[in-house]
């Protein structure tokens, strides 16, 4: 045994099989993606950058009643409230810190009206703190611009709920 | 009265300084391009696609990165000594680009063809590790100065079996000049007679060099990145150029004690028709890849082990082998010039 240690080292042979093996991992398909061109391919249920939702006919989802905000391990949520002429609750400030908030998906998990949700967008990086904190514009803009993939990654994630 | 220009200037710039531009500016792309496949191989052999988004295949990455550098602030250290802090890698790039003065690309293309050519790239490679004893001194700050300490010990100490092994060369040649070391090779190369050294001379290179598996003096794990640890900008770059410039020397040398240099594999009339310098690069590159493939695959030397590698088992060995040319050369009287 000794021997053949003795020979293999001499020889290199460790080196050389280890040379081999890198040539031959050259030819090897690639693991990485050419990012900002190709995307890789995310979950239902991938907890990116908050939107607010609406229902078909243009009404807020949002009933004001501060789960989220009572959720909010972070406490990055501020909601104010009022009620309105037609009796119904509805919100007059709904803040969210990104910065604060930690992504933990509670908020979307406490809503019961699936108000607040968490889109597949992870790119929203911004050039100053100020533009991160979001506010109630803000967020229902974003609802109607991502709606069509919310609501299919609710009606995917649906079985499991 | 004399003219403000004299005329002789004149004509010394058109007659040799324009060789000086024609070596310097494609060694400095190439060493950019290098930078760039090392990355490549690299990111390859991890499965990785590496740089590939600036330029066709990435290829103007490093242009990019230079830029980069150039616009970013050089910040010298309030406790270091000015005046080598920066002179530390303009005298690492000197070096490194100085040395291909003599490296010859063809029977005709070389910018100087001195008779100790061997002995000059020997001794400006050696230089090399001034700039890096600077750098690390002149930071004052404990990092640098622990990389440089390391850098100088390693380079001293495989400088050493290097020397013993371009001896074995060049008692088989019987020159010192680099023109006759590569027509010595016509009809064999030396690296199959001396392949033991081949192997040796290339993992010496590495040390002296800094690639891994003997990147101490710059280790990040342990030392942040050695004497580079206080520069910045352009200064960071200037270093990091010279590195690169300094590996390529050791390839280019390399394929000229061992490879023929700019002989091609087979005198027969396809290969034979490919100019001699393109033989040359394409040498060159071959180390390169190897180099670039050995970074991606070994981790990196106890500092012990290193040292033990260079003294205990490279020297003794090149020593040994030394005699054993000699003997062989003495005994079937193929010394290339006569003793008695």
């Amino acid at each position: 045994m000794t021997i053949i240690r003795f020979l293999k080292t001499i020889f290199l042979m460790e080196f050389v099989v280890a040379l081999w093996m890198a040539i031959k991992e050259i030819f090897k398909a690639k693991k990485t993606i050419n990012y900002p061109y190709e995307k890789g391919s995310l979950s239902p249920r991938f907890r990116g950058e908050h939107a607010l939702r609406r229902y078909p006919s243009g009404e807020e989802r949002c009933i004001a009643c501060k789960l989220c905000e009572a959720v909010c391990p972070a406490q990055a949520i501020t909601i104010e409230s009022t009620e309105r002429d037609d009796g119904s609750r509805k919100t007059t400030r709904y803040d969210i810190d990104m910065l604060k908030c930690i992504y933990c998906g509670l908020c979307q998990e406490s809503c019961p009206v699936d108000a607040i949700v968490q889109g597949p967008n992870f790119e929203f990086a911004t050039e100053t703190r100020e533009e991160l904190y979001y506010n109630k514009e803000k967020l229902l803009d974003n609802g109607d611009r991502w709606e069509e993939v919310l609501a299919k990654n609710i009606r995917l994630d649906k079985p499991y709920r | 009265m004399e003219p403000i220009i004299n005329v002789e200037y004149i004509t010394i710039f058109s007659s040799e300084l324009y060789k000086i531009v024609f070596i310097l500016v494609p060694v400095l792309v190439s060493v950019a391009l290098v930078v760039w496949l090392d990355r490549r191989i690299w990111g390859a052999v991890q499965k990785r696609k590496g740089p590939n988004v600036v330029g066709p295949f990435g290829l103007l990455q490093t242009v990019a990165d230079a830029l980069k550098y150039i616009f970013k602030e050089i910040i010298i250290p309030a406790s270091s000594d000015k005046a080598i802090f920066i002179l530390a890698p303009v005298v690492t790039m000197t070096l490194a680009l100085v040395a291909w003065a003599v490296i010859p690309f063809s029977n005709e293309l070389v910018l100087a063809d001195i008779n100790v050519g061997i002995l000059y790239l020997f001794a400006v490679s050696s230089l090399g590790v001034y700039g890096i004893i600077m750098g690390g001194w002149a930071s004052n700050s404990k990092y640098p100065f622990l990389g440089a300490i390391r850098s100088a010990a390693q380079m001293v100490s495989y400088e050493v079996s290097l020397g013993i092994i371009i001896i074995n060369v060049l008692l088989c040649v019987g020159s010192l000049n680099l023109k006759d070391i590569v027509n010595a090779q016509q009809d064999l190369w030396y690296v199959i007679p001396l392949f033991p050294m081949f192997v040796v001379f290339f993992i010496s290179a590495l040390a002296e060099t800094n690639r891994p598996p003997f990147d101490l003096p710059e280790a990040e794990a342990e030392l942040v990145s050695g004497y580079q640890t206080e520069y910045s900008g352009m200064m960071y770059a200037m270093f990091w150029l010279g590195e690169y410039a300094n590996i390529l020397l050791m390839c280019a040398m390399g394929s000229i004690l061992f490879l023929g240099g700019w002989l091609p594999p087979l005198d027969v009339y396809p290969i034979n028709i490919i100019p001699a310098p393109i033989w040359m690069i394409l040498k060159i590159l071959f180390l390169f890849f190897l180099f670039a493939l050995v970074k991606a695959i070994v981790p990196r030397y106890r500092y012990d082990q290193l040292m033990r590698l260079g003294w205990k088992i490279f020297l003794p060995f090149s020593l040994f082998y030394l005699v054993l040319t000699a003997s062989f050369l003495f005994y079937f009287d193929k010394l290339p010039t006569k003793l008695f």
